[in-house]
């Protein structure tokens, strides 16, 4: 970035939204995933970051591959998902759900939990950490989905940079956490990987929210941060299948700044706690509550 | 350059009382709307709102996703989260890795801001103690939209107004106290 590194040439951005273009319809009609109803501003910038990880020069040279080697598309799709989560983000919406979901999770005998679009597990350890210390872990089934196989992969492992622990111990306790994080992991050199008993209630599988169906039948969704990236339509595709996926009266998760202003299937969705964008499947004069 | 449709203003360390005076200079009549990034190590920026609302002569609201920004409106971005415009004028929020230690990050507003608005649009680079927002303020020089930055000498923090000097020169560079007369005089033409 040294103002030394000599002047590049001037970038022709209608050109370059050209070749975006063109980018999406490459790599639905050869691997059949579909971004092109992703929120284009963000998905530039990580088309632009995959030409400049994988040195491809522009983004024909990205599409070329697409088109021309099978085996680049894990990396696309891990360039395009780039999965960045830490553990109990936002820790007061996990104290919120201990506090305030959990309660009524408690009276069902088996309980089923989604988390969509999981990236690389973060929320899905801490979600069974906070299940398990409430005594509800043994009854419980997570989902944990992603479309990004090597995303799952991470996820199932559960091996993060040491470097995290101090926030993320710190995001525990302010969550209402009972113990201390490092109860839950171990530490080796510049890594920490979670208790894979953890994992024992949970189920990792591939499930795409841009074109696949309902997944199980939950009573809590948790999806936090990734509609932000989906258009006003498939935002509202993806809420309707979170509606169609959830029992009468089950929660849904979603992240802290997440508008649903433009959504008409957010009327079937009730605010339990709006300023954490907690809400509860049911209107208001069906009397959810 | 057309008349502008928006402003965005990037700044960190010594930002928030370069904003104050800032805000304060600018005429409540301005029809554009203002977008500011502004790093900050609180978990929210309800107090930053807040605080710039009681010296701001035109109101301040955190940037909602998918909201169209309002002229006259002050609009910052939220903690945690890039802030972008769409094509389509409307804002949209990121969690993607942090952009030269930031995210929010100036980068990410200014080029998605230099895109959505052309030349239409003014960048403006404060007070800061890292290079955040030199590459943004070049992008929306590249499109054609005016570059403000403070004079480094008269900034708290001198690093990334000098960055963005460097990197993207500056239409206008100035102390702090004349920035808000220029963008009404831009403005309000």
């Amino acid at each position: 970035m040294s103002p030394s590194a000599g002047q590049a040439p001037p970038v022709d951005h209608a050109l370059e939204d050209i070749e975006v273009d063109l980018f999406v319809r490459a790599l639905k009609l050869r691997h059949g995933y579909d971004f092109s109803q992703y929120a284009p501003a963000s998905l530039k910038r990580r088309v632009l970051q995959l030409v400049h990880s994988q040195h491809t020069g522009t983004i024909s040279g990205l599409t070329h591959r697409v088109l021309h080697e099978p085996a680049f598309l894990p990396e696309v799709l891990e360039g395009l998902s780039v999965p960045v989560s830490e553990m109990f983000r936002d820790p007061e919406v996990f104290r919120a759900l201990r506090e305030q979901v959990f309660p009524v999770l408690a009276s069902y005998p088996q309980i089923n939990i989604w988390q969509a679009g999981c990236a690389h597990g973060q929320e899905v350890y801490s979600l069974a950490i906070l299940l398990e210390e409430a005594g509800l872990y043994e009854r419980t089934q997570i989902y944990a989905t992603d479309f990004n196989e090597a995303a799952l992969r991470h996820a199932q492992e559960g091996i993060y940079p040491a470097r995290e622990a101090q926030l993320w111990s710190r995001n525990y306790l302010a969550a209402g956490g009972s113990h201390t994080l490092a109860d839950y992991y171990s530490a080796r050199y510049e890594l920490i990987k979670l208790d894979q008993r953890l994992r024992r209630h949970v189920i990792f599988a591939n499930h795409n929210l841009v074109t696949d169906e309902v997944f199980c039948e939950a009573h809590l969704v948790l999806c936090r941060n990734v509609l932000i990236y989906f258009s006003d339509p498939l935002q509202d595709r993806t809420l309707a299948l979170f509606r169609d996926s959830l029992v009468r009266g089950g929660y849904l998760c979603l992240g802290t700044r997440e508008s649903l202003d433009f959504a008409p299937s957010a009327i079937d969705f009730t605010p339990v706690n709006s300023a954490l964008r907690i809400y509860r499947l049911g209107s208001r004069s069906e009397g959810v509550d | 350059m057309d008349a502008p449709r928006a402003i965005v203003i990037g700044c960190s360390a010594g930002g928030l009382s370069a904003l104050e005076q800032l805000f304060a200079q600018l005429l409540p009549s301005l029809p554009q709307p203002i977008v500011v990034c502004c790093h900050t190590g609180s978990s929210t920026v309800d107090l930053m709102c807040e605080l710039l609302a009681r010296h701001s002569t035109l109101p301040v609201v955190e940037a909602t996703e998918r909201s169209t920004p309002l002229g006259g409106t002050i609009h910052v971005a939220p903690s945690g989260y890039h802030l972008l415009v769409e094509a389509t004028g409307r804002f949209a929020l990121s969690v993607d890795e942090r952009v030269s230690f930031a995210r929010p990050s100036i980068d990410v507003l200014f080029d998605s801001a230099a895109e959505a608005y052309g030349d239409a649009l003014i960048g403006v680079v404060l007070t800061g103690a890292n290079r955040d927002g030199a590459e943004g303020l070049a992008c929306i020089r590249h499109h054609g939209g005016l570059a403000v930055v403070q004079d480094p000498g008269d900034a708290e923090a001198p690093t990334m107004p000098q960055a963005a000097l460097e990197l993207a020169g500056a239409d206008h560079c100035l102390p702090l106290a004349a920035i808000g007369p220029l963008l009404n005089r831009l403005c309000l033409p």
